[in-house]
C-alpha cells in the first residue's frame, strides 16, 4: 500500500498526559508526526487533537483504532487529503531595511495573499496562511531579502461536509445527558 | 489543562457520608470498598503514610511483603488471574515504582487487573530530581491500560475509584495511581462511590445482531468450521457459554496458550494447542478451514507464524471485545465486537445443530501422528534421561487435572501447557504475551493466595527462577501452599534449542553453572526434595503434591531436550515440523 497524507481527528478529554499516551502510539510504531495541533473543540470541555501523517492507510486505520481505544478519548478518526478543508499559518521575521529598498517585498506579500503582522524599527512580521506549498513559496521569494525568523504552525483541519466526526461526539454526549 | 472532576462519571453507586481522614487512611478504605483483602508490595519512603494506614487494618487487608516489587507484581498479577479480582500492588517512588514495570508490561499485554498504587514524592518537589523521584507517569503510560498521579488528598477517592473501574471492565488491564506523599498526609472530607461509567470509555461495545446473524449463516455454511480460542472466553466468565456453542455445532476447538483451561483438556472437541510448539493438527489444519472462528484472542505473532501463509483459504469470524484488534494483524470478513458471553448466546441460539465428524477425524488422524512422532516418546521416553513431559504426565495423574499449573517462561512452559491437563477454567496462568522470565515462582505465590482451596503448582526452568529466587523468602514469611518444581536442565533450554536449530550449535551464553537449589530452598526453610533418577520420580511427587503446605521439588532433565513440534520463526503454520 502506497503512503499517501492523512489527517487524524481526535476529540478527547482535556487532561495532563494525554498528549503523551496518544504520541507513544506513533513511537512505538515508529511513525513520523509531520504535525500535532491540540485545541478546543466546537464542544464545550472537549478538546480535539489534528495530527499530519503520511502513512499508509492501512497502518492509519489501525493508529486510529489505538487512540479511540484510550479511556480518555471520546473519538478518534482519519481523513484523506481531499476529505478536509486545511490550513497552516506561517511567520516570516524579515529585516526592514528590505523593505526601504524598492517595493519588490511589497509585492511578493501582495501577491502571495499574505499580510503584514507588525512593521517595526529593525525587522517586519508577515503573515501567510494556507497549504504548506504555498507558505513555502512565499519562504522562498522572501529568503534572498534575509529571513530571521520563520515558523510555521501545525496542520488544522475541518471536514469537507456539514458533519464530520464531532457530530458522533455530540450524539454521545447528547445519549449522556 | 483540566482536572479529574471535569470528566462526569454518572450512575454511581450510594456515596458513603463524608469523614474527615487522611488521604492514606481514604486509600486503604477504598480497597476495602472494593473489596480487597489482598494487597501486594513493598514499603519505602514515599508510601510509608498508606503502609502506616495499612496497619490498623491488618486483619481485613492481608498484605504480602514480596523481596522485590517484580515480585510483588507477578504475585498480584497471579492471584488476579487464579481469583478473578482485580490485584493490587503497592510500592514506593523511584526504584519501587520502576521495580514494577515489567509486571505492568506482563499484565497489558495479557489484560490482567491490576491496580498499583505508588507513592510519589510531595508534589511541591515534583521535577526538583527530588530523592527517589522518577516520572512514573511518563514511564508507565506505553505499558497501562490508564493512569493517574493524584497531588491532593481531594483527588484520591474518584481516581482510585476509576482505576478499579477501568482495570476490571471490558478488555481488563493493569492501571497506576501515582500519589503524591503530601496527597496521603492531608485530611480531607472523604467520601466514596464506586464508578460504574465515563462517558469517554466503552468497555463493552454493543453487540452488532446483524453481524451475528451474519456469522451464523457462515458457521452454518461451513463444510470445515475451526474455532481458536483466548483468553476473552476466560475473562469474559463465558466458558460454559463457550462450552454449550462448541457443542451444538460440533467445531473442533483449539487454543491459544492464554485460553488454556477455557475448555477441559478432555473434551472430545478439544483438539490442542495452537502456535509455535502447539499440536501438530491445530497447526496445520489451519490452513484447510474454510470458516475459521476466532473467539477472545488476538492472533499473536506466536500462533500465526507468517501471515502470509496464514488460512488464507479461510473466512474468518473474530469475536472480539476490543476494536483495535480487528484487523490488527488478520483481517476479518465477520467482526462480532462485543463480550464474550452475550455474543455466545446469540450466536448459539442462531447456529443450527451440527457435526463435522470427518473433519473431526482429520485432528485425530494428525494427533495419532504427533503421537507417535513427540508425544509418545516424550511423556514415557525410552532413554535413562528424564524429560519434561514425563514429570507433566506423573503431575497429571496425580492430580487429576485438578491443579492451578503456574509457569515461568521457556521450554518448561511450552512442556506444561502442551501436556497439562485441566478440568477447571482459570487454571493455567503464564506469562503469555511478553515471555516474562522470573513470573513463575511470584506469580504461584499470588494464585496459591487467590485460590487457596486449590493445589497450586508453579512449574519453573532454572535460568527463571534465578530471576526472582529471592521470592522463595515471601513464600517463608507469608506461608502460601505453592509447590515449586523446578525442572533444571542447567540451560537457557528454549535459547540453547534455537541455537542448536538455527545458529549452528554455537550455545553463547546459554549454558548455566548453578548453585545447589537444595541447599538454597533449605536456607529459606522450604521443604525440600531432588530427584535425579526416574525410580524416585513418581514418589517425590506425590510427596510434593500432598505435602501440606509449600514444598521445592528439583527434578533434573534431559540437559538437550528439544520442544517439537515446532513452527520456526518465520515459516507458515503448515510448516510445522515434528522433528
Amino acid at each position: 500500500m502506497e503512503k499517501q497524507e492523512f489527517t487524524i481527528t481526535a476529540y478527547t478529554e482535556n487532561h495532563v498526559g494525554l498528549l503523551h499516551r496518544i504520541t507513544i502510539i506513533f513511537t512505538k510504531r515508529k511513525i513520523n508526526i509531520e504535525s500535532l495541533t491540540t485545541s478546543e473543540s466546537e464542544m464545550e470541555g472537549v478538546h480535539r487533537f489534528t495530527i499530519a501523517v503520511t502513512e499508509t492507510e492501512e497502518q492509519v486505520q489501525k493508529v486510529v483504532k489505538q487512540i479511540e481505544k484510550h479511556v480518555e478519548v471520546l473519538k478518534a478518526g482519519y481523513y484523506k487529503k481531499k476529505e478536509v478543508v486545511q490550513q497552516e499559518l506561517a511567520l516570516y521575521k524579515i529585516p526592514t531595511e528590505s523593505l526601504t529598498n524598492g517595493l519588490e517585498v511589497e509585492r511578493i506579500v501582495r501577491e502571495h495573499n499574505a499580510r503584514f503582522l507588525t512593521i517595526e524599527r529593525d525587522f517586519v512580521v508577515i503573515e501567510k496562511s494556507g497549504y504548506k506549498r504555498e507558505t513555502k513559496a512565499l519562504f522562498d521569494e522572501l529568503r534572498p531579502f534575509g529571513i530571521n525568523e520563520f515558523v510555521r504552525s501545525g496542520r488544522i483541519a475541518v471536514a469537507r461536509q456539514q458533519h464530520g466526526l464531532g457530530h458522533d461526539v455530540e450524539e454521545m454526549l447528547m445519549a449522556e445527558a | 489543562m483540566g482536572t479529574l472532576e471535569a470528566t462526569e462519571t454518572k450512575n454511581k453507586t450510594a456515596p458513603s457520608a463524608p469523614e474527615r481522614i487522611k488521604g492514606s487512611e481514604a486509600i486503604v478504605r477504598i480497597l476495602l470498598e472494593e473489596g480487597v483483602d489482598t494487597a501486594f508490595g513493598y514499603p519505602g519512603g514515599a508510601i510509608m503514610p498508606v503502609y502506616d494506614a495499612l496497619y490498623d487494618h491488618q486483619e481485613k487487608i492481608k498484605h504480602v511483603l514480596a523481596r522485590h516489587e517484580q515480585g510483588a507484581i507477578h504475585a498480584a498479577q497471579g492471584y488476579a488471574r487464579a481469583s478473578g479480582k482485580v490485584g493490587v500492588c503497592l510500592a514506593t517512588s523511584g526504584p519501587g515504582a520502576t521495580n514494577l514495570i515489567t509486571g505492568i508490561a506482563d499484565a497489558q499485554i495479557d489484560s490482567t487487573p491490576v491496580v498499583c498504587i505508588t507513592g510519589q514524592v510531595a508534589a511541591s518537589l515534583l521535577g526538583s530530581d527530588a530523592f527517589q523521584e522518577t516520572d512514573v507517569i511518563g514511564i508507565s503510560m506505553p505499558v497501562t491500560k490508564w493512569n493517574y498521579q493524584v497531588t491532593s488528598a481531594a483527588e484520591i477517592p474518584e481516581a482510585l475509584s476509576k482505576a478499579f473501574y477501568i482495570a476490571r471492565s471490558g478488555r481488563p488491564g493493569p492501571v497506576v495511581v501515582d500519589i503524591t506523599k503530601n496527597a496521603q498526609f492531608e485530611e480531607f472530607d472523604f467520601e466514596y462511590k464506586k464508578t460504574t461509567h465515563i462517558r469517554s470509555y466503552v468497555p463493552v461495545p454493543k453487540l452488532d445482531m446483524e453481524k451475528v446473524k451474519e456469522a451464523a449463516e457462515a458457521i452454518d455454511n461451513a463444510k470445515r468450521p475451526y474455532i481458536l480460542f483466548g483468553q476473552g472466553v476466560i475473562l469474559g466468565n463465558a466458558e460454559k457459554e463457550f462450552k454449550t456453542f462448541i457443542e451444538k455445532t460440533g467445531i473442533p476447538s483449539a487454543w491459544t496458550i492464554m485460553g488454556l483451561s477455557a475448555l477441559e483438556t478432555d473434551h472430545p472437541l478439544n483438539v490442542g494447542m495452537l502456535g509455535m510448539h502447539g499440536n501438530y493438527g491445530p497447526n496445520l489444519l489451519t490452513n484447510e478451514c474454510d470458516v475459521l472462528i476466532a473467539i477472545g484472542m488476538r492472533f499473536d505473532d506466536r500462533v500465526t507464524g507468517n501471515l502470509d501463509k496464514y488460512a488464507k483459504q479461510a473466512k474468518v469470524i473474530h469475536l472480539e471485545i476490543d476494536p483495535a484488534e480487528i484487523d490488527k494483524n488478520v483481517p476479518a470478513d465477520i467482526p462480532v465486537l462485543g463480550d464474550a458471553k452475550e455474543s455466545l448466546i446469540e450466536l448459539t441460539k442462531l447456529v443450527k445443530p451440527n457435526s463435522h465428524e470427518e473433519w473431526l477425524q482429520r485432528f485425530r488422524d494428525c494427533d495419532a501422528m504427533e503421537q507417535e512422532k513427540v508425544i509418545k516418546e516424550e511423556l514415557n521416553p525410552n532413554t535413562e534421561i528424564l524429560s519434561m513431559g514425563e514429570v507433566v504426565r506423573i503431575i497429571n495423574e496425580k492430580t487429576q487435572g485438578d491443579a492451578i499449573i503456574v509457569t515461568d517462561v521457556g521450554q518448561h512452559q511450552m512442556v506444561a501447557c502442551r501436556y497439562s491437563k485441566f478440568t477447571k477454567s482459570k487454571s493455567n496462568i503464564t506469562s503469555g504475551g511478553l515471555g516474562t522470565m522470573g513470573f513463575g515462582l511470584p506469580a504461584g505465590i499470588g494464585a496459591a493466595l487467590g485460590a487457596p482451596d486449590r493445589t497450586v503448582i508453579s512449574i519453573v526452568g532454572d535460568g527463571g527462577l534465578q530471576m526472582t529466587i529471592q521470592e522463595l523468602a515471601t513464600i517463608y514469611q507469608t506461608k502460601p501452599k505453592v509447590k515449586v518444581l523446578l525442572l533444571n536442565n542447567e540451560f537457557l533450554g528454549m535459547v540453547r534449542q534455537w541455537q542448536q536449530l538455527f545458529f549452528d550449535k554455537r550455545y553463547s551464553s546459554t549454558e548455566m553453572i548453578n548453585p545447589d537449589f537444595q541447599t538454597l530452598a533449605k536456607g529459606f526453610y522450604i521443604p525440600t526434595n531432588k530427584v535425579t533418577e526416574r525410580e524416585n520420580l513418581e514418589a517425590a511427587i506425590e510427596e510434593f503434591i500432598d505435602y501440606d503446605g509449600a514444598y521445592f521439588l528439583e527434578v533434573m532433565v534431559g540437559k538437550e531436550n528439544n520442544v517439537f513440534p515446532m513452527v520456526p520463526s518465520g515459516s507458515g503454520v503448515a510448516e510445522i515440523r515434528l522433528e
